[in-house]
């Protein structure tokens, strides 16, 4: 059934309206960052007299976006490794394994998917502080494992649960141990559930403030959100230069989500049901 | 879960432990004991750098449910409910009820385009909405100056009547287009027939909308409220980039007040208390609105 033409027009001319208040902020803030900062006084949404890469230059050299790029890459791809490796783990032995206990087990993991990271923020820095790791790279990423494993646990424990039985019976019988099945039979038809988890926790990760601002002080230790942050209470006024930023950080979890997009919309819309 | 024991002759019961204990021992140690860690300092007083830890019983909540600051953030985070949560929900099913059962062509692009303040870092939001929002050279004020409404041409983040809905409308540009992709996904478990019956009978769209579209949605619809409720009571980030909380406290949230009491104001027992009095809020709402979500389940049965 299609839509008489009439019918189409008012739809289409609704669904423009609110796709433009998303889209016009962003694609103002984008190409006010190639603007001079004479040019970004002309009006918010002139086009610049030529796409310069100069903002982007002082933001990453000056502004240190560098150093907060490779932090935030170090950070992020740490506990998207750690992370999906341990829950593809548990996830397995929730949803494959016998598993004494697993009715509390659950439940108890399910906990961390709750709860705010306002909650465990205070004896998380203490934690941190009392074993001398505040102001590294390990006070980021340790914690963020930690909550990330929530999420991950169910989302591979429902993916192997609802794999056909006969297909690890088979290769029981074959000789497998639970182990080899794991990795060599369950694992390459795990892709697409493993790929929505990856994006997901990269997303999570990457944009991550609080646990980032408050675990180091020392600015080159800083993510890019936190940097970010930084930045604007610095050069408030100059917005090509802050757009510029604000470009840095949103770009890579931009091209993932255009990328991945069936993935992403899937993980959140089946994480937030089964949360 | 399921009541399947999973378990092959000759195998230990065990096996499973092995493959869990890795993961569970990181979230036990980063994550749960924490949480607990949480509720246990509450009921101290503690600067955070001393030895000496002094066991205050219920005193921080008692001074917590008396603190003007603490019923002004949260009278705050309801507010923001309203707009991260009750607009955008409207907003969604509006939006999803124009596509309703059959997709228009182009779909997709709108679909990608309304997703896309979903994936961007809070921070990088509240920059660009700081811009937006700019009482002089910001794109809103422009458009107001134009048009000739320079009375409304006002600093909308440091009046202290408008910097709590202007923050809040940040929340809804956000999750409007999240809400509308949950319903969108959700319409197409409606069945078809019902839709024809309902015409049969002479039932126009809005009344198929109300009776058919939205107890249709009616799981989709719990999740979008624990998902953005829970987003307005937590938010920490947007609120931190755009206002601080201010102008004076109008702007003041519970999370940023958590922050603000451990690591401004060193009052580590205090921020304690309020930490686990906002999760466990979060938590009985998610467990309300789940239980809820559950009996319809069980009813359309």
């Amino acid at each position: 059934m299609k839509y008489p033409w009439k019918k189409l027009l008012p739809r289409y001319l609704i669904l423009i309206v609110f796709m433009l208040v998303v889209l016009v902020p962003i694609w103002g803030m984008f190409t006010s960052a190639f603007k001079t900062s004479t040019e970004v006084m002309g009006g918010p949404f002139s086009l610049p007299s030529d796409w310069s890469l100069a903002n982007f230059e002082q933001a990453w050299r000056v502004g240190r976006f560098s150093v907060f790029f490779k932090n935030s890459v170090i950070v992020a791809a740490a506990v998207v490794i750690s992370s999906v490796f341990l829950s593809t783990l548990s996830g397995y032995a929730f949803g494959a394994l016998p598993l004494p206990g697993k009715n509390w087990l659950y439940p108890l993991i399910l906990i961390g998917y709750m709860v705010p990271f306002e909650a465990v923020i205070i004896p998380l820095y203490n934690l941190m502080d009392s074993v001398g790791i505040t102001d590294t790279l390990w006070a980021l990423i340790l914690p963020q494992v930690g909550l990330s494993i929530s999420f991950g646990t169910m989302w591979m424990a429902s993916f192997f649960e609802n794999t056909p039985r006969e297909l690890t019976d088979a290769a029981t019988i074959d000789g497998c141990s639970r182990w080899q099945t794991l990795w060599y039979i369950l694992w390459p038809i795990a892709r697409p559930a493993v790929t929505t988890l990856v994006v997901l926790i990269f997303m999570w990760t990457w944009n991550e403030f609080l646990l980032a601002l408050v675990m180091v002080q020392n600015e080159a230790l800083r993510t890019l959100p936190v940097g970010l942050a930084f930045f604007q209470g610095k050069y408030t006024a100059n917005i090509s230069l802050m757009a510029a930023g604000a470009i840095i950080v949103a770009l890579p979890t931009i091209l993932i989500y255009v990328l991945f997009q069936r993935f992403f919309i899937r993980g959140m819309l089946g994480g937030a049901v089964k949360g | 879960m399921a009541h399947v024991t999973n378990k092959y002759p000759g195998e230990s019961r065990w096996k499973g432990l092995w493959y869990l204990l890795p993961a569970l021992l990181v979230y036990l140690l980063f994550t749960f004991l924490p949480i607990l860690e949480t509720i246990r300092s509450s009921f101290y007083q503690w600067d955070g750098f001393s030895q000496n830890r002094t066991w205050i019983g219920l005193a921080n909540y008692v001074e917590l449910f008396t603190d003007p600051k603490f019923h002004n953030a949260i009278r705050n985070n309801l507010v923001f409910v309203i707009f991260f949560s009750i607009i955008p929900i409207l907003i969604g099913l509006f939006l999803a009820s124009l596509l309703s059962r059959r997709p228009i062509p182009g779909f997709a692009f709108f679909r990608t385009a309304l997703f896309l303040p979903q994936v961007i870092s809070m921070v990088v939001v509240g920059v660009i909405w700081r811009w937006m929002f700019n009482p002089t050279f910001g794109p809103i004020n422009i458009f107001l100056r134009q048009i000739g409404l320079d009375v409304f041409a006002i600093s909308w983040l440091g009046d202290f009547t408008w910097a709590l809905p202007a923050v809040g409308s940040i929340g809804t540009w956000v999750q409007y287009g999240f809400c509308m992709v949950l319903f969108l996904a959700g319409m197409q478990h409606i069945q078809e027939e019902y839709y024809e019956a309902a015409s049969l009978d002479g039932a126009n769209a809005f009344q198929q909308f109300i009776h058919i579209t939205v107890p249709g949605l009616r799981s989709e619809i719990a999740v979008a409220l624990v998902t953005t409720i829970i987003a307005a009571l937590r938010v920490f980030d947007l609120v931190y980039t755009t206002t601080r909380g201010g102008p004076g406290e109008s702007t003041m949230v519970t999370g940023f007040l958590i922050y603000r009491a451990a690591f401004t104001n060193n009052r580590i027992g205090y921020a304690a208390a309020i930490a686990t009095i906002l999760t466990l809020i979060i938590l009985i709402i998610s467990l309300f609105i789940r239980r809820f979500q559950r009996q319809g389940v069980e009813e359309s049965a």
